[in-house]
């Protein structure tokens, strides 16, 4: 039991250890400092070329939003239609067919949205060239897309009135060639080092003990595995994910793993301390985050290793906790602390089966993606934090008697609407696509689609709604993990969770860098001794009640119908 | 601080009487849609009152019983009433403060002197204040009553505006000057004066003062609609929240009365803020009326919470605007003590602080044999600027300006001394006000005044700087006097021999760096400054043009209101933060109380979150809404009140204001909901 608390402990300290000086390089690179990867300039340089970009030219909040969008939707199509017709392609040794159409839908947006809820196996519903030319190269792109929007927001935290927010494509190409080339590549070697396939071989076969043989599925993994966690993308090659031998084969990978896909969302808040040069302000958001991953990590701990009661009571021991859908070699505590950070982070890629965690744990799963704003997705982490810092300045700017004030701007009625939309319309999606989920199982559940919502429940009651409400969290939260008990490969879940992916996507980015850049364009107002210092534990406290009255005031009710009556049954 | 501020009872019957009507007719939905929270509400209670009456007619039980449903629904309007009430209660209590200002100005007769062609003769017509037009032109004589406000072209007086300031001391108004304009309802005392009206009947301030405070003409500030904004939001979510709760109750085979529904929503919406929203920004008004201040626009007092610079005149602000006597200078041949005794002889009968101050500096042992029986005393005029006392024995014993008393010696021939012309600049220099004293017509010396910082003005200034407000002292004094008073007051900046422009300068200069700046004025001279500046109060002694520019107009003419004004607007700012705080802060204990009263016939295992044990699902339901509904009327001193602000530094005001809104709006509705269910249980 203690070398499986030191071994989290080391997860968690080395990650850390790591983030701080990473975070000071990120700024670095973004300030156009010196720095260690200099050597990438004419690469850089050549990209510019090729695409047509001047690298000197300052765009405006709506003009780096229109460009972020639109190579989006480039991606989108291309996705798209290489999905529909992958049987045809070459590099299939396996023979894989193309997917359908809502099925290509769903998983080009998935992939493109950072989310990579995957309603299909990599064994058999992708080929190797889609598994490269699809899914790793938008895991690249859409990690970079997502650390870039992050530096659209920068400029509105500095001491002058700004008219622009910097060039998009710049901090696009810098975030894949200084920062998420060489990490991912970093991983993919240990990896590689450690049993992950990094081959175009076909299937192979294994004899097994008990004299079958089995078609063991290869192929280029370990390039995407790389990418999949330091890009906080989670798509999985093989369809078990994380939970998969060759995806992740020993407890050391599963610590690289680990470690690689917090990495950038922490060191992300650092990068923005050392860029407005204000490190306290980084420390309150580190903190506000760190305590809100705590308070969902420890009850998870806790009612793992506690065991499953229904078990208990049929008078099995369980003496390592529960095991169900856990990994033997990971064990409840790692799997526990995966699940958690995993789900507070947009990656979404599992060691163990989410489905199978008790009540409680899953819960604390769902309130980490419906926060979404705890460490969170590479670069859209802190886009999710800016908002409720936006609301708990109006809130608290008004509770010591000035019209409140961010960085030195007033916030007013236009911030507010938008922040307020931004938070609407995430309780509409998961809530609103619940809601259709629930009322199509009970009011159509002979519907005839392939799959009648009758089938679609692998667990009926509480846990069957949870499973739905996951989905639909998971999908907001573009995380990508699922309860996978739920049929989630068919007409409804494709074309529903797709579309929640991309409004879930694109709003929360969307909204804070116009707020960012409406705040940044207005007149700097100095700090006096009446204004309220956003970079202190008063104002942390402050952040973190908003974050939660919020999410609790929206999930509340459905939180009660799915894992706590779960949980209070099963008691 | 010379307010007349009563502060009556806040709910005074005839008021609330008024307050109730209003109540009733702001049911009206064109009305109350502008208020999208409590708007939603009304929407709720017509729902209910549809069902009740299906259920009065079908006999149908599915949705509860009747009494049930009949009681919610009158909670339901009963919230709404209390909402309406709050904001109700605020408009009356502004109105009568207004109308309380405005009984000073009743019908008057007005003595109007009509122009024949170009020139205004002395042909008087006498007619009701209430005909009296812009630009006409009436005459004013000792013991009238001014009939309304306007400025003076013609001739000085001085005028007793008691009835506006509460101030007794008579004061001086004049043509041409910055103390030209008069006030309706105030009393000519001695002079005549030609007076021009200045504005049309009901656009006087105090016009315009009633209908802001009035729903009519009341527009909300950039910071309501803000709040409202994501009060609408949260009100958003709460629909998307109880909607979708209707297929999740299906999936768990629980049937959700109507009732039961729209109560959980009325109650997750913000009602409480909703509710008194407008109550607290008309109470802001009327906070700033109450210390005599009429603001043209809330928004005016929402800004000068915000101030970071406040410009202050040196003179009545920060030193008593009388000096007192601090030396004598003798002239050249004069002894010290034959001056002495005659600038105490020339102030005995002076009941002006300064003469009372040359008085007691000259001592007890010189004035106990002082006789001024049978002499005949000069009162001080404008005019003259000199006063004095002519003795039986024939001594004319003056004191007064160094340039009046120079044409009095003058103008007899005598010769003004060199020596005291040159002690009197020295003085002057020195921040103080040289006043020469002559006997017969010839200079005996001079008499020193310096100005006395006020008390607790540092103190004052020092509440200031932990606002985070600068203080700037304005004075025409020269920079080394200046900087003496600036030190001993604490001000934080000085403009010294300041001119007009330079104000504005100063006002400027502040703005580009981002400041927020608050400026008193009164001349024509200031009235560019006044614009200038985000918060500009004028004083009503000022001129037309001043109080035309600035968007404060201070009653009282008191320079230290600012500080006031500053609390006001800070104090309505933090009453909405509070309240909107609390009112989040109650859906927690809300929550606790509805869901599992909905769920915990379907799901028995719930009632493990029915951690306030309530004793039955429609108990538990009326007692949220009935707290959600009695909250408004018992928040709503506090929001007529203000939130009591502390100049402790931001951080510590917020942990304060969050654990006793915050923390005590999660903890109070468990209790109160627990007792009121208590209650229930008795009945039910």
């Amino acid at each position: 039991m203690f070398s499986e608390w030191t071994g989290i402990a080391v997860m968690y300290g080395l990650t850390v250890l790591l983030a701080i000086p990473l975070g000071k390089f990120i700024a670095n690179v973004f300030a156009d400092k010196p720095n260690l990867l200099d050597f990438m300039r004419p690469i850089e340089r050549l990209i510019y070329r090729l695409g047509g970009v001047d690298e000197t030219q300052e765009m405006s909040w709506k003009a780096s939003l229109l460009a972020l969008l639109t190579i989006n939707a480039v991606w989108l199509i291309y996705a798209f239609v290489l999905l529909l017709v992958q049987g045809s392609l070459p590099l299939n040794p396996d023979g894989n067919p193309s997917m359908t159409p809502d099925l290509a839908f769903n998983t080009a947006i998935s992939f493109l949205v950072n989310c990579d809820l995957q309603h299909y196996s990599g064994e058999s519903g992708a080929t190797y060239l889609t598994q490269l030319g699809v899914f790793n190269f938008l895991m690249f792109v859409s990690a970079a897309t997502g650390i870039a929007a992050l530096m659209l927001i920068v400029r509105s935290f500095l001491p002058k009135s700004v008219d622009t927010v910097g060039n998009f494509y710049v901090y696009f190409v810098k975030a894949i060639t200084r920062i998420l080339l060489p990490l991912s590549l970093v991983l993919s070697l240990v990896l590689v080092f450690n049993g992950t396939p990094a081959s175009f071989d076909g299937k192979d076969s294994v004899v097994t003990m008990q004299g079958d043989t089995v078609g063991v599925s290869r192929g280029p993994a370990a390039a995407m595995i790389g990418i999949k966690h330091i890009g906080t993308n989670g798509g999985g090659y093989f369809g078990a994910n994380s939970a998969h031998p060759l995806e992740n084969p020993n407890y050391l990978t599963n610590m690289a793993e680990m470690v690689a896909q917090v990495i950038i969302p922490i060191a992300m808040i650092f990068a923005l301390g050392f860029l407005i040069n204000r490190k306290k302000f980084a420390l309150m958001i580190y903190g506000v985050m760190t305590i809100g991953v705590l308070m969902l990590l420890v009850p998870t701990l806790i009612s793992e290793l506690h065991g499953n009661p229904a078990i208990a009571r049929m008078g099995v021991a369980q003496p390592t906790g529960a095991m169900e859908g856990k990994e033997v070699r990971f064990g409840p505590v790692a799997s526990g602390y995966w699940s958690i950070l995993t789900t507070v982070i947009s990656t979404g890629s599992v060691n163990s089966m989410h489905d199978s965690s008790m009540p409680v744990s899953g819960m604390m799963q769902l309130l980490g993606m419906m926060t979404g704003a705890f460490y969170g997705g590479c670069g859209v982490g802190i886009l999710n934090f800016y908002y409720f810092l936006i609301i708990a300045v109006f809130i608290s700017g008004l509770m010591v008697g000035r019209t409140p004030e961010f960085f030195g701007r007033k916030v007013e009625a236009r911030e507010i609407k938008i922040a307020s939309i931004v938070a609407l319309v995430s309780t509409l999606l998961v809530k609103g696509g619940t809601a259709l989920a629930a009322w199509l199982f009970v009011n159509y559940p002979e519907a005839a689609w392939t799959v009648k919502p009758s089938a679609w429940l692998n667990n009926p009651g509480y846990h069957g709604f949870s499973e739905m409400l996951y989905e639909f969290t998971s999908a907001n939260a573009n995380n990508g993990s699922g309860f996978e008990g739920l049929g989630d490969n068919n007409f409804f879940w494709n074309y529903a969770t797709g579309i929640v992916l991309l409004l879930g996507r694109f709003l929360p980015i969307i909204g804070p860098v116009a707020i960012a850049g409406l705040l940044a364009r207005k007149k700097y107002v100095p700090e006096s001794s009446g204004t309220l210092p956003t970079d202190n534990g008063t104002f942390g406290l402050m952040v973190f009640a908003v974050i939660m009255i919020i999410t609790a005031l929206s999930f509340f009710p459905a939180l009660t119908l799915g894992p706590l009556a779960e949980y209070f049954s099963l008691k | 601080m010379a307010t007349q501020s009563s502060s009556p009872s806040l709910f005074q019957g005839d008021l609330v009487r008024t307050a109730i009507r209003e109540s009733f007719v702001k049911l009206n939905p064109a009305i109350l849609i502008k208020n999208p929270v409590m708007f939603t509400v009304e929407v709720g209670t017509l729902i209910m009152v549809l069902v009740t009456i299906y259920i009065g007619v079908s006999g149908d039980q599915t949705q509860g019983s009747l009494g049930y449903n009949i009681t919610i629904t009158l909670i339901l309007l009963l919230t709404l009433l209390f909402a309406n009430f709050a904001e109700a209660i605020a408009e009356a209590r502004g109105k009568a403060q207004a109308e309380s200002l405005r009984k000073t100005r009743q019908e008057t007769p007005a003595k109007v002197i009509r122009a024949v062609g170009n020139m205004y003769t002395n042909e008087v017509q006498t007619i009701s204040s209430a005909q009296l037009k812009k630009g006409d032109v009436f005459l004013c004589e000792p013991g009238d009553i001014i009939p309304s406000d306007g400025e003076i072209i013609e001739g000085l007086a001085t005028i007793d505006e008691s009835a506006i300031t509460g101030e007794s001391a008579p004061v001086i108004r004049e043509a041409g000057g910055d103390k030209s304009s008069v006030t309706g309802g105030t009393k000519v005392l001695s002079d005549r004066i030609k007076v021009q009206v200045t504005t049309q009947p009901g656009e006087s301030f105090l016009d315009k003062m009633i209908a802001l405070v009035e729903g009519a003409s009341r527009q909300k500030t950039p910071n309501e609609i803000a709040l409202t904004i994501l009060l609408a939001g949260f009100t958003l979510i709460f629909i998307i929240v109880c909607v979708a709760l209707k297929p999740f109750a299906d999936y768990a085979n629980t049937p959700i009365t109507i009732a039961a529904l729209i109560s959980l929503f009325v109650c997750l919406i913000p009602t409480t803020i909703g509710g008194l929203l407008s109550a607290i920004g008309i109470a802001g008004m009327d906070r700033a009326l109450r210390a005599n201040v009429i603001a043209k626009s809330g928004r005016a007092v929402e800004t000068a919470g915000d101030i970071d610079t406040l410009l202050l005149d040196k003179t009545g602000t920060i030193t008593i605007g009388n000096r007192k006597a601090t030396n004598f200078y003798p002239a050249p041949g004069v002894k010290q003590a034959d001056m002495v005794r005659i600038a105490a002889l020339s102030s005995l009968a002076d009941e002006t602080p300064e003469g009372k101050s040359i008085v007691e500096l000259a001592g007890a042992d010189v004035t106990r044999h002082l006789n001024t029986t049978g002499s005949k005393l000069i009162k001080f005029t404008a005019e003259t600027r000199s006063s004095g006392i002519d003795l039986v024995t024939g001594e004319r014993i003056r004191k007064g300006a160094t340039d009046s008393i120079r044409n009095i010696v003058e103008r007899v021939g005598n010769h003004f001394p060199a020596e005291t012309d040159a002690k009197a600049k020295e003085i002057a220099a020195n921040g103080g006000t040289p006043l020469v004293v002559t006997e017969n017509e010839e200079v005996k010396g001079v008499v020193e005044l310096q100005d006395i910082i006020k008390p607790g003005i540092a103190e004052r200034f020092d509440r200031l700087r932990k606002m985070g407000v600068k203080t700037v002292m304005v004075t025409g004094d020269n920079p080394l006097t200046a900087k003496f008073i600036a030190e001993k007051a604490g001000v934080d900046d000085f403009i010294a021999e300041a001119k007009p422009e330079d104000k504005m300068q100063y006002i400027r200069h502040e703005q580009t760096g981002g400041k927020l700046v608050a400026m008193m004025g009164d001349g024509t001279n200031d009235a560019p400054a006044l614009a200038q500046a985000d918060v500009g109060v004028a004083m009503n002694s000022g001129t037309q043009a001043a109080k035309e520019a600035g968007n404060m107009v201070d009653l009282d003419n008191d320079p230290t209101k600012l500080i006031e004004v500053v609390e006001i607007g800070k104090q309505l700012l933090i009453t909405r933060g509070t309240l909107t705080t609390f009112s989040i802060a109650n859906d927690v204990a809300k929550y606790f109380a509805i869901v599992p009263a909905l769920f915990i016939t379907s799901i028995p295992a719930l009632q493990a979150i029915n951690i306030m044990r309530l004793h039955s699902a429609e108990s538990a339901i009326l007692s949220a809404v009935i707290f959600n509904a009695i909250i408004i009327p018992m928040l709503i001193p506090l929001a007529l009140r203000g939130v009591e602000y502390k100049p402790i530094g931001a951080s510590a005001l917020l942990r304060q204001n969050l654990l006793l809104y915050g923390v005590g709006g999660v903890i109070a509705p468990f209790i109160g909901i627990k007792l009121i269910d208590l209650v229930i249980g008795l009945f039910v």
